[in-house]
């Protein structure tokens, strides 16, 4: 049934050779955890997109109960985290996650940089991680301010005038993503909702995808 | 692949009618005991995942995520803290020579230095060698940076008080609090409100005032005669009006 369903789009699609691309691909020895224990250090990597990939799913079912204005925000979390059942749990994943995730990076950066892996040939998709790192930190920083309780607040405001004090441009810039040149209030929140949900994730999907494509490419990195 | 004359299409598609067969590549013949990365490596990939997983439930069960009471700017009394990852930024802000009127350095010049060397790092270090004993420059700048980062996220999280950080944000039961009562205003104005707060919940000075469990000649005493940060004599009127505050602060009962 299952094949007879595959051999019907197939027919229509070809897409025996797209699926053969991602299916077809050798792992070595020395990035194989049960030939070599050592290789464990290969799993940050994957772990990372693990945590990403509960984020994504957890971040979506947290945006069925929160409220991103000043009234309701806070009202919306307190009644997700006490009311609504499993809510805690997924509020706790989301929450862990962003600790986790940036644990998991860093040991993946170091793998990657002590093992001189992003050497000629793999220039491009070390820039290519190090920039998924600086979007993992602004999640971090954006994520934060959601909940509008008082580390939130306060904690994004000490970040605005860090971004205010930015010679030249630090003050348009403060404007940018607080909606306006002193207030933190309803706007901030908006726009740190829509950088959080939105614009990051658009930015984290295209170099994820560069990231994997150019490691398909390439290949992982031989033995030291 | 089959090229030039009498090629068959499906349809009027572009979709060859030649199908590609869907068998696994043979890896026998790769060095050493490369395997498949689909199914077999996968599986053994997600035993990691799964062993993380169930860690991962772990401590989110046995930790809640926190949430503080609800954003009130006018609390200036409040000490902000970043998440625990933006701590070292957060406290290279702190010496001399990276604030105040050095700020720029602080919170461009090194982070932007530090940051921008990790981005460009394989065009600083363009030598052939990757083991990390024939690389000294980048493994020794990398140690470094990291015990940078590892000793002011220990130096900011030393020197931060938790206990008094949890109590400030504490969420506090509000009470019905009827504030035209002869209670509420005496306390206006005697000035208890600047410290307890409007609503009485306490502040980052005072504690809440609400459920306190005492009797109105315990609050009078403390109205009189002070209590930890308190000091005497902040209740200033008559006999009278103090024993009408004491009835009021001891029948504040939370919703």
């Amino acid at each position: 049934m299952l094949t007879k369903l595959y051999d019907w789009v197939d027919e229509r699609l070809d897409i025996t050779p797209l699926w053969r691309d991602i299916a077809d691909h050798e792992v070595p020895e020395h990035v194989n955890p049960a030939h070599h224990f050592s290789a464990f250090v290969y799993c940050f990597g994957g772990l990372t997109f693990f945590i990403t990939v509960i984020q994504i799913l957890s971040g979506m079912f947290l945006t069925m109960y929160y409220v991103p204005d000043i009234k309701n925000a806070w009202e919306s979390v307190y009644y997700l985290q006490n009311e609504v059942a499993f809510g805690q749990i997924v509020r706790g994943m989301h929450h862990w996650g962003a600790s986790l995730v940036i644990v998991m990076m860093f040991l993946h950066t170091l793998r990657v940089f002590f093992q001189g892996a992003y050497k000629k040939p793999r220039e491009l998709n070390w820039m290519v991680g190090v920039l998924i790192f600086f979007i993992m930190l602004a999640l971090g920083l954006t994520g934060y301010l959601l909940p509008w309780d008082m580390k939130a607040l306060f904690a994004t405001k000490v970040t605005l005038t860090i971004v205010d004090s930015v010679p030249l441009m630090g003050p348009a810039l403060k404007t940018l993503i607080a909606g306006d040149p002193t207030i933190v209030g309803a706007q901030t929140l908006t726009r740190f909702f829509a950088i959080h949900v939105f614009f990051l994730p658009a930015a984290l999907f295209a170099l994820l995808a560069a990231h994997f494509l150019m490691i398909r490419k390439q290949g992982i990195s031989g033995p030291l | 692949m089959h090229r030039g004359k009498g090629m068959k299409f499906v349809g009027d598609s572009r979709i060859s009618a030649n199908r590609k067969p869907n068998i696994p590549k043979d890896y026998s013949e790769y060095p050493g005991k490369t395997e498949a990365f689909w199914p077999n490596f996968l599986l053994k990939e997600w035993m990691v995942g799964a062993v993380f997983l169930v860690g991962y439930l772990c401590l989110t069960i046995a930790h809640p995520s926190p949430l503080e009471r609800i954003a009130d700017p006018t609390d200036t009394a409040y000490i902000p803290l970043p998440d625990w990852y933006f701590l070292f930024l957060y406290q290279l802000l702190k010496y001399t020579y990276a604030s105040g009127p050095y700020n720029a350095i602080g919170a461009l010049v090194i982070p932007g230095l530090a940051f921008g060397a990790l981005l460009l790092a394989p065009f600083l270090d363009r030598g052939p060698e990757r083991s990390p004993a024939k690389r000294p420059f980048a493994v020794g700048f990398m140690l470094l940076a990291m015990a940078g980062v590892f000793y002011l996220t220990w130096e900011s999280a030393a020197h931060h008080d938790w206990e008094a950080s949890k109590k400030q944000g504490a969420i506090v039961e509000g009470a019905d609090i009827d504030k035209d009562s002869e209670g509420y205003k005496l306390m206006d104005a005697s000035g208890c409100i600047s410290c307890h707060g409007a609503e009485l919940t306490g502040g980052a000075g005072a504690p809440s005032l609400i459920d306190t469990g005492l009797k109105p000649e315990e609050i009078s005493k403390i109205a009189r005669k002070g209590q930890g940060a308190m000091p005497a004599g902040m209740f200033k009127g008559s006999d009278e009006e103090l024993a009408t505050l004491a009835e009021f602060v001891s029948g504040l009962t939370a919703k």
